[in-house]
């Protein structure tokens, strides 16, 4: 090969910048797969963030609207939802220890901290049931009036992604059990424990502007 | 229970002969493509090469092919509001008005949803990475997946051509019209599910476009040496990860209320209508900057390009970019000036409406300067580019009109509200992605497209476009609304008549577009570009062969300014003759059917959900799960090509290079 050629540029592979970690303003060449995955997640998060956003102003809209019906103070029990809020903080904190087990390969705590994650994960979507349940035998279902209709929408969701975190984290089990600490599966472990922490955000805020600001007098 | 839920044989119309025939057409025309493909052993291929692709540049002609497809049939509707128009003066016309209203909410939903947004999202797959200078997206599986969630929302909404109805509600579902009271059919239940789910593949692309652009660039390449188009479509993708969830919680409460009795929307229980207008335009306005950002940075490349000079104001035009995508989010309520909300809060909102043309504005003169004094060459793709600056100012200054409140109180909902986003999205989007096919379609297959057909193309499209909207301006002045199926004003038939003939020229334009490709196929070896640069191009893409190899580049580019090819043939041309790179091997991502599977139950649990067939939408949701962990069990995600294959590859592509370089091209 004789010609000058345009196609022939300098060799990245031998300059050890490929895969590189992509510092300053990112002219340091493509960024790890590690990096871009959690990157990515990150911006799925903030996506779902959008998501209960609107399903936040929906709620605000329709928080007085109870057409004759009962309104939070009525209905809303706080010693539940403080329950609610330690299992669901504490499933985090189990599930930040799984973390630590992944990143130091330990199999054995890995799973134990997974497994109290889903037990306190799943008494969390328990008690909400209860109250879902509670709420409609008495006659105040989503049906009843728009307020209860946007409550039943802005907390359901949360709690239908709690019960897809819960099928993602028995998932993430198998997958460890079956090939062990690979690179793929830790960044999804990655992903998965982003995604549990950021529900704890949104709970924080259902907690405070639907149980406690319709609580207030 | 029924075990088929609302489906009987009711379903189908077999009373009404117009979806009959068209439906009968769609499905005769499909069964013969399949046939042709199992018939001629190409079913194998296809699956290998194209359906279970995860490849970018495949994965983008299937959205461009998907969004041509579905113009032809989102045309076919504006073909028959025209012609209803046109005869509906003091009589039915031959749309019964059930059907009517059909067809013009399947015009605009298909138009927006399945001809803009593939047709840029089409384009952005193919061009992005190429210019960034790697070897794929971020998230290549993801893709493949994105695209067939797409491909099913598309396909939902031709199946209720000819299995239940559609909606009649138009592109955006108001409620209460859309509600289960005034809507009781499957028509809105289509609309919905074939959005939600489409919906979700376009989050799913804008959260890969977003990462591929901000994390992977080839190295030199800091934000501010990224081609245009990079910038709008990072604008674009940001668009698309702030306000699709937004019409995915809309709509999810306007599904919460019609399948499950709420009450966001409805008259009763203190259900809000208006909030319904507020949500679906905070998703709705961002949408309109998401279908044009794309289109602003074909130009930017096609301008420059043609006119042989770097862009004019390059960091203005990015300043320009990111403002408008900030803006975008400001000024939602120009849509309902006249729901009350008082003079105040309108004001804020036609301010704010006046303002974010200002960016547009810097847009404009900043291509009028890259033009200016260049060397320009009147290809097509150019021709797109000037039809589009002349037309979108025009339909950036009625939008400016609307933009007063106490004009917009005359003007909303009449034909000049539909004049004006004709105006921007056909002389805006869809200049710019022709634009954009012309300018790309050498770098995907290697030949060009026909020049002479290409051009009569354009020329019927603008002269259409002209004779079919320009009188919509006027008869919407004169008070005609929008959406009439007959009409008794004597005075409105003239203009309607003129733009049933535009609506026939472009019919013209589009034969045209067919027959250029189907001509340009057919002439492939004469219009064969071996250099992999037919244009002269500035940026990266026209850096590798076409259609590049399946890695893209043998050896990641470095970049060290703007215009990075065009920096490297400047270079190159004065220098001595370089030594070949060391090839080392490449691994790409493994094929994987994923995608196609995925989106064949979600097709199965959209049509379950909307003829509440509750079984087979658990089943639909079940499979789609499963896929996702047959998936993630996978051991090998990545194939490896070997260095000697690298090599091989990129030799021809270097050789062929060469030749016009030392004959002192540029």
């Amino acid at each position: 090969m004789t010609a000058a050629n345009p196609a022939d540029s300098n060799a990245v592979a031998e300059l050890g910048l490929e895969g590189g970690a992509a510092p300053g303003r990112g002219a340091g060449g493509p960024s790890a797969k590690r990096v871009y995955v959690g990157y990515g997640f990150w911006i799925f998060i903030l996506s779902d963030m959008v998501l209960f956003s609107a399903f936040f102003a929906a709620y605000a809209v329709l928080a007085e609207a109870t057409a004759g019906g009962p309104a939070g103070r009525q209905l809303f029990d706080l010693t539940s939802v403080a329950w609610e809020t330690a299992c669901l903080l504490l499933s985090s904190f189990a599930c930040g220890l799984a973390s630590l087990a992944a990143a130091s390969r330990s199999a054995l705590w890995f799973h134990v901290a997974m497994a109290v994650a889903f037990v306190l994960g799943a008494a969390f979507l328990g008690l909400e049931l209860k109250e879902f349940a509670g709420l409609a035998s008495a006659g105040d279902g989503p049906q009843r009036s728009a307020f209860l209709s946007a409550f039943f929408t802005l907390v359901g969701c949360h709690g239908l992604h709690i019960a897809a975190g819960l099928l993602w984290l028995l998932t993430m089990m198998a997958q460890v059990m079956a090939k062990g600490f690979r690179a793929d599966i830790q960044r999804r472990i990655l992903c998965f424990t982003l995604f549990w922490h950021a529900l704890d955000i949104v709970w924080v805020a259902i907690f405070t502007v639907v149980y406690l600001l319709g609580k207030a007098p | 229970m029924k075990l088929l839920g609302r489906l009987g044989w009711d379903a189908l119309p077999l009373d009404q002969p117009i979806p009959m025939i068209a439906s009968a057409t769609v499905a005769v025309g499909i069964l013969a493509v399949l046939a042709w493909v199992v018939i001629r052993g190409r079913f194998p291929y296809l699956w290998r090469e194209w359906l279970t692709s995860v490849d970018h540049k495949r994965i983008g002609v299937m959205y461009t092919l998907l969004a041509m497809v579905m113009l032809l049939r989102g045309f076919s509707d504006a073909l028959m509001m025209r012609s209803q128009q046109a005869v509906a003066l003091h009589s039915q016309g031959y749309l019964p008005p059930d059907h009517y209203d059909q067809v013009f909410s399947a015009h605009g939903t298909i138009m927006i949803f399945f001809v803009a947004m593939p047709f840029l999202i089409g384009l952005m797959n193919f061009v992005l990475p190429l210019q960034l200078g790697v070897r794929d997206v971020a998230f290549p599986t993801l893709n493949s997946v994105s695209f067939w969630l797409t491909a099913t929302g598309a396909l939902l909404v031709n199946i209720s051509l000819g299995v239940g109805e559609f909606a009649r509600t138009g592109w955006l579902p108001y409620p209460p019209l859309s509600e289960l009271t005034y809507s009781p059919g499957v028509g809105v239940d289509y609309y919905l599910w074939s959005l939600q789910i489409s919906g979700v593949g376009t989050l799913l692309t804008g959260i890969n476009f977003v990462t591929t652009i901000l994390k992977l660039r080839a190295p030199g390449m800091t934000y501010l040496r990224m081609p245009m188009f990079c910038w709008t479509s990072l604008a674009s993708s940001l668009l698309i990860v702030a306000a699709f969830p937004i019409l995915t919680a809309t709509l999810a409460m306007l599904i919460l209320d019609r399948y499950l009795g709420f009450h966001f929307f409805t008259n009763e229980a203190g259900g809000n209508v208006m909030m319904f207008m507020n949500l679906i335009w905070a998703w709705g306005h961002p949408e309109v900057y998401i279908l044009i950002l794309p289109a602003f940075g074909i130009f930017s490349e096609v301008v420059s390009t043609f006119s042989g000079k770097p862009l004019f104001g390059y960091r203005s035009m990015v300043i320009a970019t990111m403002a408008i995508c900030l803006l975008s989010f400001m000024v939602w309520l120009h849509h309902f000036f006249t729901m009350g909300a008082g003079a105040d809060v309108n004001a804020v909102f036609g301010v704010m409406s006046m303002i974010i043309a200002v960016p547009t504005g810097v847009k404009v003169f900043n291509w009028l300067f890259t033009l200016y004094g260049g060397r320009i060459r009147f290809e097509t793709p150019v021709l797109w580019a000037i039809g589009f600056m002349i037309t979108f100012v025009i339909g950036g200054m009625t939008g400016v009109l609307l933009a007063v409140p106490p004009a917009d109180f005359l003007l909303h909902n009449s034909l000049f509200l539909v004049a004006h986003f004709h105006n921007v999205i056909i002389g805006g989007v869809l200049f710019g992605a022709f634009a954009g096919y012309e300018y790309w379609f050498p770098k995907a297959f290697g030949f060009r497209l026909h020049s002479g057909l290409g051009k009569a193309a354009f020329w019927c499209w603008l002269v259409g476009f002209y004779l079919a909207f320009m009188p919509l301006y006027v008869a919407g002045l004169e008070g005609m609304t929008r959406r009439m199926q007959h009409y008794d004003n004597p005075a409105w038939r003239p203009w309607l008549l003129i733009a049933a003939g535009g609506a026939v020229v472009i019919l013209a334009g589009i034969v045209c577009q067919i027959a250029q490709l189907w001509v340009s196929i057919a002439q492939r070896e004469r219009l064969r570009d071996g250099t992999g640069d037919p244009w002269n191009g500035r940026s990266l893409e026209w850096s590798t062969a076409s259609p590049p190899p399946a890695f893209n580049f043998a050896v990641l580019p470095v970049v060290e300014g703007l215009d990075a090819y065009w920096s490297i043939k400047r270079q190159a041309a004065g220098e001595q003759p370089r030594a070949e790179p060391t090839y080392g091997p490449i691994e790409t991502p493994r094929n994987s059917p994923t995608g196609f599977v995925c989106a064949f139950f979600a097709t199965v649990m959209g049509f379950a959900l909307i003829w509440h067939i509750w079984w087979l939408a658990i089943a639909g949701l079940v499979g789609a799960w499963a896929t996702f962990v047959v998936f993630a069990w996978r051991d090998r995600a990545e194939d490896e090509i070997s260095a000697q294959e690298v090599a091989e590859i990129d030799r021809q592509n270097r050789s062929a290079r060469a030749v016009p370089l030392i004959a002192g091209a540029p």
